[in-house]
Formats: structure tokens, sequence, C-alpha cells
């Protein structure tokens, strides 16, 4: 019961990354749970989440930090073009 | 002339250590201290687990080594010789060898200082059971790993965190030679000495060390151009 | 001046946006595939991980094979150009492998019941993970010269791959061999393809910005130098 209940949870974290139109299909996927091995110690779902919670977590990172880079480089690059722009129009 | 050259810049080496000694002594007090300071953490009632004398060695080596690249290269720097030293008419690969024979030569003189003492300490007799592939283990590791050291220690020279990026950079890069030598050396260790192991670790210890001194004689050049 | 800022970046700007959709539209429909191919018949539901965990490996690879060559040219021909694809490729092969290096642990808690085994292509890949990150130390911190002794990295960590896989494998193997991708069913192989060209696209579309970057920097340094 308690793996029913954790692979709903990895559907729904699905579901949030693409947007919320997973869940009117996309639990679909998540119903042949008999087909799951029965020895499982470990819950499988927490670790899957987890995987796919940092993967988008780790990019979505990267891309702020790129953007606040660029943003500060190009708002550099815009002080100087002005600063000269204004001296050669004086 | 090529030869000639490198082994120039040998000499000058070796005729500067030989007049201090400083680099020997402090390497070779170094690596002794490695090798005790992991005795301390690995030796459990009198007794190592059977891989543990290979390793000890190899990693002593490996600290030494970076010790005494760093300590080489330090007094190029600070005697401003390495500049005159490029600004030979001579093919910076010919230096580029003379240098990182200096190197092998301080870790063999080390080697012959460690490996009895591992063995005396350890109980570990079987390294001498096969002194040829054991001496072809060592060479081979350690011309690998002088290569990359040599390389790497040059470059750093115009660095000023050049301390802690040298065994950052290195120790990722040698890890096949550590690999390698200490597998290999263990298969001798064993009661029962795996030749056909620790020759193919030997294998493998050669195509390393083909790779690399390749790649640092192609690169050394344009590297050490400003 | 300005004119050497437009030519670098104008034609990649362009592709730049239909690239960017892509991308987003393919990282969209991800999870759907994924959630919708097959158990695999041992490993069951974290054998999904699989989806994310390959493809951060391959958009790793390319990138450090791109700052290995780009390193090369660097090295030989001395074009600052080549240098900045270098580092930017570099950065983004250590967003990856740590992707990778994140994800796979994960995996192996579940299939192999513990968090890191020293296999060969986890210890092949925690070993170009830090040589790269060691080219970015280098980079920040190294000071003068740190171009060229960050392009040795690169081609140096290049050329140890097959070392490391080597000596490792041979020390000790547990991995599922590399070679079943050729032979997943197809069920699962669509999805996986699928998420190998995201990461893919995925990696262009990273690559083009932090490009930028550099090449918005070089532009500023430029400049600054003009001034004086």
């Amino acid at each position: 019961m308690v793996m029913v209940k954790r692979a709903l949870v990895a559907a729904v974290v699905f579901a949030v990354i693409a947007g919320g139109r997973v869940l009117g299909q996309g639990q679909g996927g998540f119903v042949p749970m008999g087909s799951l091995p029965p020895a499982e110690q470990i819950p499988a779902a927490p670790l899957l989440i987890a995987a796919y919670v940092f993967v988008w977590l780790a990019l979505m990172g990267y891309l702020w930090s790129i953007w606040s880079r660029l943003g500060r480089v190009e708002r550099d690059l815009r002080a100087l073009g002005q600063r000269r722009h204004s001296r050669e129009a004086r | 002339m090529f030869a000639r050259i490198a082994l120039l810049v040998l000499r000058k080496d070796v005729a500067i250590e030989v007049r201090s000694r400083e680099i020997l002594y402090t390497t070779l007090f170094f690596a002794v201290s490695c090798v005790l300071v992991f005795a301390f953490a690995l030796v459990r009632e009198g007794q190592v687990a059977e891989d543990v004398p290979a390793g000890i060695l190899w990693i002593a080596i490996a600290f030494a080594g970076t010790l005494a690249l760093g300590r080489t290269f330090e007094r190029e720097r600070y005697g401003e010789t390495i500049r005159a030293l490029l600004l030979a008419p001579a093919p910076r690969s010919a230096i580029f060898v003379g240098k990182m024979l200096g190197v092998v030569a301080l870790l063999v003189v080390a080697e012959v200082l460690l490996v009895p003492i591992v063995a005396l300490m350890f109980d570990a007799g079987g390294l001498f059971a096969r002194p040829i592939l054991f001496a072809g283990l060592l060479a081979a590791g350690t011309i690998g790993f002088s290569a990359v050291g040599t390389l790497f220690a040059a470059m750093l020279m115009r660095s000023r965190t050049r301390d802690v990026l040298l065994p950052i950079l290195l120790y990722p890069i040698t890890v096949p030679v550590i690999i390698a030598g200490v597998r290999g050396t263990a298969a001798l260790l064993q009661p029962a000495p795996d030749e056909a192991m620790a020759e193919m670790w030997l294998g493998i210890l050669v195509s390393f060390d083909i790779v690399f001194v390749t790649l640092a004689l192609w690169t050394f050049e344009p590297l050490m151009t400003e | 001046m300005e004119i050497g800022i437009q030519d670098s970046g104008q034609p990649m700007r362009r592709i730049f946006g239909p690239i960017f959709v892509v991308t987003a539209a393919m990282f969209a429909a991800a999870p759907y595939l994924i959630a919708n191919a097959p158990y695999e018949s041992t490993m069951g539901l974290v054998q999904k991980i699989f989806y994310f965990h390959v493809p951060s490996w391959f958009a790793m690879f390319t990138g450090v094979f791109v700052a290995g060559i780009y390193g090369a040219i660097f090295l030989f021909r001395g074009d600052p150009k080549a240098d900045r694809v270098a580092s930017s490729a570099a950065e983004i092969a250590v967003l990856f492998g740590l992707m990778g290096l994140v994800t796979g642990p994960l995996w192996g808690r579940k299939s192999w019941g513990v968090w890191w085994q020293w296999d060969a292509h986890l210890t092949m890949a925690l070993l170009v993970e830090l040589i790269f990150i060691g080219y970015l130390i280098v980079r920040k911190y190294g000071g003068l010269g740190s171009e060229k002794l960050s392009a040795a990295v690169a081609i140096f960590g290049m050329a140890n791959i097959p070392f490391v896989y080597l000596s490792a494998n041979i020390w000790r193997t547990l991995h599922p061999p590399t070679s079943v991708v050729p032979t997943l069913p197809s069920a699962m192989g669509g999805p996986f393809w699928f998420c190998v060209a995201a990461f893919m696209l995925l990696f262009a579309v990273l690559f083009m910005l932090r490009l930028q970057l550099e090449n918005q920097r070089a532009a500023l340094d430029a400049l600054y130098l003009e001034e004086e």
C-alpha cells in the first residue's frame, strides 16, 4: 500500500514537472504495480523523485547562474558604451 | 643533440642536488613519515591486510613525488633559471626530458629506501621474490607519474597557487598509475605470486607511459611559450 | 569593436531561439514518455532514473571531448576563440557530470543496495568530474597563464579516460554493461533515445548561452583595454 502511495507521489511530481498536463493520463504509466518484484526493502519512489528533482534544480540553478553573470557583463558593457558615447558627443 | 641536451639538464640538476642534498633528504624523510602515518592507521594487532603494503608503498611514492616536483621547480623559479633554460637554443622537449629524468632519479633513490622499509615493517618479503617484474612496475609507474608531474609543475611555476594546484591536478590524472602500481604489486605480494596479473598491470603502465610521455613532449613546447 | 561582438553573437542568436523552444518542449514531454515506458523486469521503478542518468553522461562526455579538442586547438594555434569554446564546454561538462554523479548513487542505492561502488564506470566518471572541477579551479585561481594550463588539463583529462576505464574495469566491475543500450526493447529504447536527444539539445542551449557569456566578457575586456 505504501508503495502504491509513493508511486502516486512520483506521478504527481512528474505531473508538476510537465506543467500539470500529466495528471489526466500520465498515471496510466504507474498502474502495473504487479509487475514490480516483491522483494522491495528500499522504497524506490523517493530515490526516483530525488534524482529527477536534483536534475531539474541543478539545471535551473545553472541557468540562473549564467543569466546573472551574463546580465552583469552586459550591464558593464552598456555602461562602458554609454560613457564612451557621451565623451565622443562632447 | 636531443639526448645530449636532456643529459646536460639532468647533469645540472644532479650537480646542484649533490651539493645541497636538500630535496633528496626532505623527500626521503617525508616518504618515511608517510609510511609511518599509514602504519599507525592500518596496522591492527601487529598485522596488516594483504594488500596494504602495496598501497602504502605507492601512496608514499606519489606523495613524495609531489613534494619533490614542487621543490625542484621552486628552485628553478627562485633562481629565475627556468627563463634562461627556456631561452637556450635547444628543443624545449629536450629540456622537458632532462627535468623529468631528474625527478625520476630522485624518486628512484627514494624507492631504494622505501621498498626495504615497507618490506621489513610489513613483513612483505614477497616484494623481492620477483625482482625484475617488481622493478619494472616501479620504473614504469615512476616514469608515468614524473612525466605528468613535470609538465604540470613546470606550467604551474607562473601561478601563485602552485602549491595547492599541483596535487589537485596531478592526483586525478595519475590515478591509473596508482591503480596499476598497487594492483600489480599486490599481485606479487600474494602467498602465491600472480605473475600473469603483474605482467598485465605492467603492460597497462607501459602504455600509459607511452601515451603520456608523448603527450607531454608534444604539449610542452606550446605550453611553455609565453 | 562593436562589430566584433556582433559577428560572434549574431548567427548563434538566430538559431538559439528555435533550439531553445524545441529543447523546452522535449523536456516537458520527457516525463510523459518516461512514465509510460515499461518497467524493467528486475530493477522496477527505480530503473526509470536511467532515462536521465545515462543521457547526462552522454552530454558530459560531449563536453569533455569539445573541451579537450578545442583545448588542443587553442594550445597549438593560440586562437582565443577556441579557448572560450573549451572553457564553456568544460563548465557544462561539470554540470552534467554532477547530474550523473548524483542520480547514479540514487539508482545504485536501490538496485545494488549501496550508494557507491568502486566499479569502472563510476570510478571513471568520478575521476573525469574531478579533473574537470580541477580545470575550473585552475581557470578561477590559476592566475597568469591559466588558459594554457587549463587546456593541458583538458587534453590530459581526455587522454586519461581509457586508462581509468581499463584499470578500474580490471580492478572491479558491477555496473550494468554499457552494451545493453543498443539492445533495449523498443518500448524503452524510444523514450531513452528521446531523452538522449533532449539532453544533447540542452547541451547545445547551455553551451551557446555560456559561450555568449564568454564572448561578452572578452568584448568587455577588449573595451577596457581600449579605454586605458
